[in-house]
């Protein structure tokens, strides 16, 4: 049966086909949809789990793996950072049920930090690495994923990429295959406990293990080649290989979905046959630098010492395009120049300066109240990554760093410690948190720290599209659980100055914010509000303006709020897109602020 | 499915440009069955910004009968439909220069044009043909609202974009069928036969 499915939604198809047993993942774009579509499609078949941080998801399906389970974890390309300490060690053990860890990667940053190339950490760790290059090819390598999992026993990298993932295309899907085996944990100390004495015999079994699949690769239907033109051999991997078969439809094609440990005789036959060789890849040259070591003659991100293929950013048509204008002009493409049979760029008048349409902070986000009343103190806002990373944007700027999760926590704590000249407030998400906040806290608490710790508890995972977390009292399938209490672990870590906010009153979380400020001890404070977007329910009915009371001082347009729109000299509501939180009722010197519909009720 | 006489080699493109909350995602899934059930390969990518709401929104469509990459090229796409007024400007590289711009007069002000820099740029219909000169600029939400529901104002848009691809008009209305919630099948069943009608 064919279907059209999202690269995330086709690896989730193959693992359950694959017969997997249990999956845990923390969410982050562009990966959350893979664990999103087991829970919701295959929960029957599937033990589905959000894990707090990715090192708890990753160690959870080692676990399961340990057993005898069919195991999978996902996450971002910088989860992998977070969930490195077990996958370098998992790589010495070795799994009994197939272990598959999906990261997808974000080359272009469309919504991460950093664009580190997921490739690199395959090789650091020694574990094969597995790229599809369409929904089709996810489908059937997720499921050989778990197959070279259990016959070479070693965890296996699927690597996607934001354009991977987040792609539909037509899929053959087919039934699941349980493994039929019962999951009984096997006691054996040898195969299990990195003690030194096994630890280094289980290194010396990891360079074998290398070498057989290294020879397997080779082999494997993952890798293929595609013959044209040996005038020209372009060695490419993952969906890269979609721009390069259409950009260069002459050449000979090394299309790599298994790149690493390297297929040597692979490239070394492919390189034999082609005249020239030229490395196509996203990122890192991490296949061509292997090659060049082999002896292959072959160039890639330069061309006699000038740019050819960028090491930065996402790959598609256009880029590859600009790549072949610049190998035309040069004795190594041996084909007819296209430059001039490519479509021209119309010449298109520009009729007006567009103002630029970033993300925002939605109408009604409960964040918006806690930075608005920040930006009355003067203090440094260390952030965390979330929703509330948006805070840095004008016109609230009302946060100052950003590193990963968790250092809103930690980075407050440092910058105090060092002796910042002004006070330190540190904000994080409620989901953020429980990632990696709570040990920061622990921190300033034991090290008798000073700062201002702020969790922007909107009840939800926002930013990633509305995940259920340790707080929610949800789990990923719906079910009731229990739910951590943010206020208690702060206590319990040693935190004596506790205090709840509602941050849409403005008033009273502006008191709060200077007591918490001024004090000579450190500070917790929640800002706790439900997400609209995921409680699916407004704050309130929409508002409207009284132009006869307004005195058009725009303080309203301060809050960055895309319901309230400038008008000529004045401002407007739109009255679609306000959500009701009255916030700019509340800052308004002069009552403007009026209900659109007055005396109705709020749904 | 001849009248689109699409060569072994040919993949056609089809961009979608919007403000994020404006149901993109849904139009675009809409056009990506059509071309399934027209017996097409297909493959559809949809970018998004980090916010829920607010920020731009690309989608993009390619068909043919082996499509290889899913992103659109610059200067490719048979047609470019604009949920947005403005957005038609910013994603207009994607337009082949013969393409058609199907553009809705809804306006969404963003907020960096409230805080005042650039404002929200004063536009009609034929400021934009002298950008698009191969323009159907539709009055979407007027319309919508007259058949009892603003938010068909995008199956308008496709109705209109629907003339440029050659499908049979069953397979668009049995996409709408299939993705929209069944109690507004009606109306963007009626909402798709206004914008096929507009030409």
């Amino acid at each position: 049966m064919k279907k059209l499915l999202t690269g995330n939604e086709a690896i989730a198809r193959g693992a359950w086909e694959a017969g997997v047993n249990l999956a845990s993942g923390y969410p982050g774009t562009p990966s959350t949809e893979i664990l999103e579509t087991l829970s919701k499609l295959y929960k029957d078949d599937v033990c589905c789990e959000w894990a707090p941080n990715e090192k708890v998801g990753f160690e959870t399906a080692v676990g399961a793996a340990a057993a005898g389970a069919r195991a999978m974890t996902t996450m971002k390309h910088v989860g992998l950072n977070v969930a490195a300490d077990p996958l370098m060690t998992l790589a010495y053990i070795g799994t009994i049920g197939g272990f598959v860890a999906v990261v997808a990667d974000d080359p272009g940053m469309n919504s991460s930090q950093n664009e580190q190339d997921t490739r690199q950490f395959a090789r650091f760790a020694k574990v094969p690495v597995i790229e599809p290059a369409d929904a089709a090819e996810a489908v059937t390598y997720t499921k050989e994923a778990f197959r070279i999992s259990e016959e070479f026993s070693t965890p296996v990298i699927i690597k996607s990429t934001t354009t991977m993932s987040h792609s539909r295309s037509i899929a053959e899907v087919g039934d699941r295959v349980e493994t039929g085996r019962t999951i009984s944990f096997v006691k054996d100390p040898p195969k299990h406990v990195p003690i030194p004495a096994w630890a280094r015999q289980m290194r010396v079994r990891l360079e074998e293990r290398l070498e057989k699949l290294k020879a397997a690769a080779s082999a494997s239907p993952l890798n293929r080649i595609e013959w044209k033109s040996k005038k020209l051999g372009i060695v490419t991997a993952g969906v890269t290989y979609q721009f390069v078969r259409e950009v260069f439809p002459e050449a000979s094609i090394l299309k790599l979905g298994w790149s690493f440990p390297f297929p040597d005789d692979l490239l070394l036959k492919f390189a034999d046959e082609c005249e020239r060789v030229v490395f196509i890849e996203e990122l890192e040259d991490f296949l061509e630098e292997h090659a060049k070591a082999l002896g292959i003659k072959c160039c890639g991100k330069t061309l006699d010492g000038q740019p050819l293929v960028p090491n930065i950013g996402e790959m598609n048509v256009d880029v590859l395009r600009a790549v072949r204008s610049r190998l035309e002009q040069t004795d190594w493409f041996p084909f007819e120049k296209t430059e001039t049979a490519r479509p021209k760029a119309p010449v298109r008048p520009k009729i007006a300066d567009l103002p630029p349409r970033p993300p925002v902070l939605c109408p009604g986000c409960p964040h918006r109240g806690i930075f608005y009343a920040l930006g009355k103190f003067d203090v440094v806002v260390t952030g965390d990554i979330g929703c509330y990373t948006l805070g840095v944007a004008p016109p609230l700027s009302r946060l100052d760093t950003v590193t990963c999760m968790g250092a809103g926590v930690t980075m407050a704590h440092g910058m105090q410690r060092a002796g910042n000249d002004r006070k330190v407030v540190g904000v994080v998400g409620d989901s953020t948190f429980f990632h990696s906040g709570m040990t920061g806290l622990l921190d300033i608490a034991y090290n008798k720290g000073t700062s201002t710790i702020i969790v922007l508890d909107n009840r939800t995972t926002a930013m990633t599209g509305h995940q259920d977390n340790p707080g929610t009292g949800r789990t990923i399938t719906g079910e009731e659980t229990v739910e951590a209490d943010i206020a208690t672990i702060g206590r319990a870590l040693g935190i004596r100055n506790v205090v709840e906010v509602a941050p849409r009153d403005i008033k009273h979380t502006t008191e709060v914010l200077k007591e918490a400020i001024e004090s000579p001890e450190p500070w917790l404070i929640i800002s706790k509000t439900p997400c609209p977007l995921a409680a699916r329910k407004n704050p309130g009915l929409p508002l409207k303006v009284n132009t006869d009371k307004c005195r058009k001082c725009k303080l309203c347009l301060r809050l960055g709020c895309p319901a309230i729109e400038k008008d000529g000299e004045g401002v407007r509501v739109n009255s679609i897109l306000c959500a009701g939180c009255k916030l700019c009722r509340q800052i308004c010197p002069a009552q403007a602020f009026e209900d659109l519909n007055p005396g109705t009720e709020n749904n | 499915m001849s009248e689109n006489n699409i060569s072994a080699e040919e993949t056609k493109s089809l961009v979608l440009v919007g403000v994020g909350g404006q149901g993109i995602l849904l139009a675009s899934e809409i056009i990506a069955r059509t071309i399934m059930a027209s017996g097409y390969d297909v493959k559809m990518n949809e970018i998004h910004g980090m916010a829920q709401r607010g920020g731009s929104v690309v989608a993009q469509i390619r068909f043919g009968r082996d499509v290889a990459s899913p992103l659109v090229p610059k200067h490719s796409a048979r047609a470019l439909v604009a949920l947005e007024k403005i957005e038609v400007l910013r994603f207009v590289d994607y337009l082949a220069d013969d393409g058609l711009a199907v553009v809705s007069d809804q306006e969404i002000i963003p907020v960096s044009a409230s805080g005042g820099k650039i404002p929200y740029p004063a536009l009609g219909e034929e400021d934009i043909r002298k950008v698009c000169p191969n323009l159907i600029y539709v009055h979407a939400i007027k319309l919508a609202e007259e058949l009892g529901n603003a938010r068909a104002a995008n199956t308008i848009l496709l109705g209109v974009m629907s003339n440029v691809l050659h499908f049979p008009e069953e397979n668009w209305k049995e996409s709408i069928r299939s993705c929209v919630k069944p109690k507004f099948v009606d109306v963007n069943i009626k909402a798709f036969e206004i914008g096929r009608a507009m030409k």
